[in-house]
């Protein structure tokens, strides 16, 4: 019978070295669950969907906590806090678009605790598979949401593949606009995989929103130092001014040329699709251009082509033409 | 009683340290040796009949103490919310209980047990139960409120007839009532605003869920709960025990939140009760989770309605129709859609009227009263109306609604013809417009800085203010000190303790020497109304004040019978009995209390008034010979409805190119009497305004119609306002003019700043649109998103509990 309550048992780990939770990782693969800030693992343990046999919990691994500047730009530990992120002073000075997302996260208190590499892992928040029902996400062969009468405001407007459920991390569309490397360890070693290719739709796998499996563990997050300095913009619409996820977000950094055109650029949307989206075309469209105003809503325009709304999120579509014609226009150095 | 040292002052009430510290103990917080935890089996269809309950596997688990299912609790009538369901009738209805020695152990014989469901049509639209050929919610109909018997009623195809292009059905009503010529007032309109319109229900998220700690002593079941009412709730929570209410001690010291649905008892407050009577009186604690809150926890009734107003030339409504279909929930609800029609009459005072409505079962969580319930769907639905006749006219918003609004010669009533106590809603519009300075901030409206828009907006709102009949108790003892035993419960608005302050003020005490005894019902408490309605302040201020005056005349006579003279001869000063003329005679409130032991008789309470209710004169008894008593029912005159007023003023900037927008500016002015705890009004506008900015644009109740499954089940979903989002400049004040039938003035005020406040928003939200009216709340991102693009809504017109 029905109970979502009372988080059942599980063998807890907390390992204080990488080396020894990926080895956790490496014995327990399947039955293993990650758990950092906890935020989201919590919920999904009380409400007894996601049944883990066993828990490690990162959080005493202090080699991945903090900010530190590398040869390259700087790498942030996985265990970082999104407060932290908020008001580390180098982030601040050069690459000010995370910690102005980082700011937009949840409610002071989940920043304080939550971390990036939580943030930027976090899993669906599509209602119906939230509630348990057995959907493509859950391990099931059905999608409820995306049904003639689905209640579907807050889900994809682009690749959906079965599945319709979006990204609604802040963090994840900084790490496509700021191109970074994601630093993955497991059993066989380290391997760094670009944001791009970090993030998955459910063409690539249905269950999951990013490429790391069981065993592997985001140890850290390395933004290079191409856009340092940069003009970024970051901006989130919401149903309430705080503490709430995103309808559509995006994230931008712009280099701007000796004539004041725009040398180069990289704008990525959440929540229109299961990954942050590139906006690809709206780079190449302002590329070696000025931007002003009928150039930016160009732009905005050119990312809305191929939009597929479900039955009550057709708003997204001049939500995100908006937003991407703010990133170009409003972008501040 | 004009220059009060207590009344209208600031104070700390008792309880809010214990608050700000963490040591208040909330129902969750009890602990008792050999306490079990209980966890429910909860409905995971919307709609289902119990064909079979196998509790054998969980019964041989070990820790498994007690398991209760429906045929171990009493049975009430339908529509009467069950305590378990035979017949579940919402996702997430408890079917069965179980106590055991851990919450996992509980847990894991929950999912132990087995329950055979036969699945049965859902419903979750009410429009869709009245369409022929139509699902009930409930085998046993699909029409049903307090003082409606349940009953099927389905329209006529053609009542549906304009349904696809937006426009209400209008089929036959439930009830009905109208006064004046409605055809005549329509005729001499010359504006008629006509328009259909839909409120979603919202959930009341009270941030204590009701978990309740309960243990058998002694022949008496004694129970820690979390309720808004103190006596008003120990008859009924007995009823639901299947005792007398001698045989229950209710412990509600503290309130988390309620907001109505606290207001009575409710099913899940006895549960832990009737598994320790099973479990043979060991204490049982029921924890009740968010989720769990949220499929019981209680909601706001959703509506789908239809008005037409006419307005002559000056504003002044001429005619005024309204038509509401309530979503009840699945069980009794609460009559929100009768107080559509006396809102609306109270703050616009129509010159002829019809109210028509009917109350329709869906299969979504069981409904309740919530802050302004009726009132405040009727001031989000009607102030833009009067906003949009004032465009048509070329009148000033706030004139529109001064015109309009009730004075102390205005009337209430099915016939029209009965009186108010006093109202002063033009007083209060007047104030706001002065303090919110809306002659310049109207010329804002519509201004754009680069691509961003201010718009303004008013709103006003009623709710009744208070009730009358109910009993004080007040005690005297040897100490000298001032015992003040009050019935009302303890909400969070401190109007226990502001209204204690009444026969402080009656005696002359000073307030360090006033003990308030409350919060548990064998600390002998008077009967009163419950807290809800708005009525505390001035019910409670009545009960306690007549128990002081009774206090008083017995401590003027007692002087006289000890030291010679009349009653008359003497009066209270300075906590003593003084002769007016002769200083020598007189006698300390504390000597006075030992003698009125010594006499005994009326003044110690061993003689009691015949009129108290039975349960005050329970507790009478009990306090009789302690010292001298104070006790009587309220008997005072008062002449009608008791009408709480507010004026909401709101000033928003909105962004054309996302929808977002920033509460700039907000100032709710209320007409609540004589302001009895400034920091407590204060504080009741502030969060009471929150509320309302929830529910114009935040929240609501969501449900997947083909599943019959909710949406919004934790806070993060349900999106209620959270401290980050108050207003910077927030603003309030109060008319402060005393209410003609209150012995200080005061009448209640916490619901109606809600529905002005939402109310203001959402005008204010359509001025900056420039006009744009949806009719619809919440009003929600991807409408403004919609309307700034000129692109199509998402939602279908009328389509109840949907995004």
């Amino acid at each position: 019978m029905m109970i979502k309550d009372v988080i059942p048992g599980f063998e807890l780990y907390r390992p204080a070295t990488i080396a020894d939770a990926v080895a956790l990782l490496d014995q327990h693969k399947a039955d293993v669950w990650k758990m950092a800030g906890g935020n989201d693992s919590l919920s999904w343990f009380k409400d007894r969907i996601k049944r883990p046999k066993v828990v490690v919990d990162l959080t005493g691994i202090a080699a991945m906590r903090g900010v530190k500047e590398t040869a390259d730009g700087i790498e942030i530990g996985a265990l970082t806090t999104i407060s932290d992120v908020e008001k580390n002073p180098i982030i601040n000075k050069n690459y000010k678009l995370l910690a102005e997302a980082a700011a937009k996260v949840a409610s002071p208190q989940i920043r304080n605790t939550g971390t990036i590499g939580g943030n930027v892992s976090q899993d669906a928040r599509c209602w119906y598979y939230r509630s348990g029902l057995p959907c493509y996400r859950a391990g099931g062969n059905t999608c409820f949401s995306d049904t003639p009468e689905g209640e579907n405001r807050e889900h994809a407007i682009f690749d959906a593949n079965r599945c319709v459920a979006v990204t609604q991390s802040d963090m994840a569309p900084t790490m496509i606009a700021l191109d970074a490397k994601m630093v993955i360890h497991n059993a066989k070693g380290e391997r760094v995989v670009n944001a791009e290719d970090f993030f998955v739709g459910p063409k690539i796998d249905i269950r999951r929103l990013t490429q790391l499996q069981p065993e592997d563990l985001l140890v850290a997050i390395r933004i290079p130092k191409e856009w340092a300095g940069a003009r970024f913009y970051f901006e989130k619409v919401t149903d309430r001014l705080t503490w709430d996820f995103a309808l559509v977000n995006v994230a931008a950094a712009l280099k701007t040329d000796a004539n004041g055109a725009v040398a180069n650029s990289r704008i990525a949307l959440g929540g229109v699709a299961a990954t942050p989206r590139r906006c690809g075309v709206a780079e190449q469209t302002i590329k070696g251009q000025k931007v002003d105003q009928s150039l930016a809503e160009l732009a905005g325009k050119s990312e809305t082509r191929g939009a597929h709304p479900l039955n009550y999120n057709a708003f997204k579509v001049p939500l995100l033409a908006s937003l991407v014609m703010r990133a170009v226009r409003d972008a501040q150095a | 009683m004009a220059d009060y040292k207590l009344v209208g002052k600031n104070f700390t009430p008792p309880d809010i340290i214990a608050k700000v510290t963490g040591t208040a103990k909330y129902s969750e917080d009890f602990q008792a040796e050999g306490m079990l935890h209980a966890k429910m089996a909860l409905s995971p269809m919307p709609h289902a009949r119990v064909r079979n309950i196998d509790t054998s596997a969980a019964l041989k688990m070990k820790g498994v103490v007690a398991i209760i299912t429906p045929d171990d609790v009493p049975q009430f009538p339908p529509p009467v919310d069950p305590i378990l369901y035979r017949e579940p009738v919402y996702a997430g209805a408890p079917i069965v209980a179980v106590a055991a020695e851990s919450e996992e152990i509980a847990a894991a014989a929950v999912e132990a047990i087995k329950i055979d469901l036969e699945q049965l049509d859902h419903v979750v639209d009410p429009l869709d139960s009245l369409y022929p050929g139509g699902p009930n919610a409930f085998s046993g109909g699909n029409v049903a409120n307090i003082k409606l018997p349940l009953q099927t009623v389905k329209w006529t195809a053609r009542d549906f007839a304009s349904y696809d292009e937006g426009k209400m059905p209008l089929g036959k009503p439930a009830e009905q009532w109208h006064y004046g010529d409605l055809d005549a007032g329509f005729a001499k309109a010359k504006v008629i605003i006509e328009r259909s319109f839909e409120t979603a229900g919202t959930s009341h998220h009270s941030m204590e869920t009701r978990s309740n700690m309960a243990y058998w002593q002694n022949g008496k079941c004694y129970v820690h709960g979390s309720t808004q009412s103190q006596s008003f709730v120990v008859p009924q929570i007995a009823r639901m025990l299947g005792i007398k209410p001698d045989e229950l001690v209710y412990i509600a010291e503290y309130c988390g939140g309620g907001f109505g649905s606290k207001g009575n008892a409710y099913p899940l407050v006895v549960i832990s009760g009737h598994l320790s009577k099973k479990a043979n009186g060991r204490p049982v604690m029921l924890r009740v989770s968010r989720e769990e809150e949220y499929a019981n926890g209680s909601g706001r009734a959703g509506f789908q309605g239809w008005a037409k107003i006419g307005f002559a030339e000056n504003g002044r409504i001429t005619a005024l129709d309204v038509f509401v279909v309530q979503d009840n929930g699945p069980n009794i609800g609460f009559w929100d859609f009768r107080n559509v029609g006396d809102a609306a009459q109270v703050v616009y005072q129509p010159e002829a009227m019809r109210w028509r409505g009917t109350a329709v079962l869906t299969n979504t969580p069981p409904r309740g009263p919530q802050r302004g319930p009726g009132e405040n769907q009727t001031a989000m639905t009607f102030e833009p109306m009067l906003d949009e006749a004032a465009r048509q006219l070329g009148i000033d918003r706030l004139e529109i609604r001064r015109i309009n609004a009730p004075d102390n010669d205005g009337f209430q009533g099915e016939d029209a013809k009965g009186q108010l106590t006093s109202a002063y809603l033009k007083d209060a519009l007047a104030k706001g417009g002065e303090l919110f300075n809306w002659e310049e901030k109207k010329k804002l409206s519509g201004q754009r800085n680069g691509h961003k828009v201010i718009g303004v907006g008013i709103g006003s709102a009623f709710h009744a203010g208070g009730s009358n009949g109910f009993d004080g108790i007040v005690r005297i003892l040897p100490d000298g000190k001032l015992y003040v035993h009050t019935g009302v419960g303890n909400l969070g608005t401190y109007s226990y303790a502001s209204t204690a302050r009444v026969p402080a003020e009656v005696l002359g005490y000073n307030w360090d020497n006033v003990v308030i005894v409350r919060g548990r019902s064998d600390n002998h408490l008077p009967w009163m109304i419950g807290q809800f309605g708005s009525n505390t302040t001035y019910t409670a201020t009545r009960g306690n004040y007549v128990a002081a005056v009774d206090a008083k005349n017995k401590l003027l006579q007692l002087a006289a019978t000890t030291l010679g003279g009349t009653a008359d001869d003497y009066e209270l000063k300075n906590e003593k009995v003084v002769h007016k003329t002769d200083a020598s005679k007189s006698i300390s409130f504390a000597d006075a209390a030992k003698k009125a032991i010594e006499l005994g008789g009326k003044y110690s309470g061993k003689e009691l008034p015949p009129d108290i209710n039975p349960l005050t004169k329970a507790s009478a008894v009990a306090l009789a010979g302690s010292g001298l008593l104070g006790v009587a029912k309220d008997k005072l005159p008062k002449r009608g409805l008791v009408p709480a007023l507010v004026a909401g003023f709101c000033m928003i900037e909105l962004d054309r190119e996302t929808g977002q927008f920033e509460i700039k500016e907000y100032l709710g002015v209320t007409d609540c009497g004589t302001v009895v705890h400034p920091d407590g009004l204060r504080a009741q506008i502030f969060g009471g305004s929150m509320m309302g900015f929830g529910l114009a644009t935040t929240e609501r109740i969501v449900y997947d119609h083909q599943l019959g499954l909710p949406a919004n089940v934790q806070f993060d979903q349900a999106k209620p306002q959270t401290y980050l989002d108050m207003p910077k400049v927030f603003n309030w004040a109060a008319v402060d003019r005393p209410d003609r039938d209150n012995p200080v003035g005061a009448k209640g005020i916490g619901e109606p700043i809600m529905g002005a406040a939402a109310a203001a928003l959402i005008n204010a939200i359509a001025d900056a649109l420039g006009g744009k009216y949806f009719h619809r709340t919440p009003v929600v991102r991807d409408m403004i998103v919609n309307a700034l693009a000129e692109r199509p809504q998402s939602y279908k017109p009328l389509q109840a509990n949907t995004m």
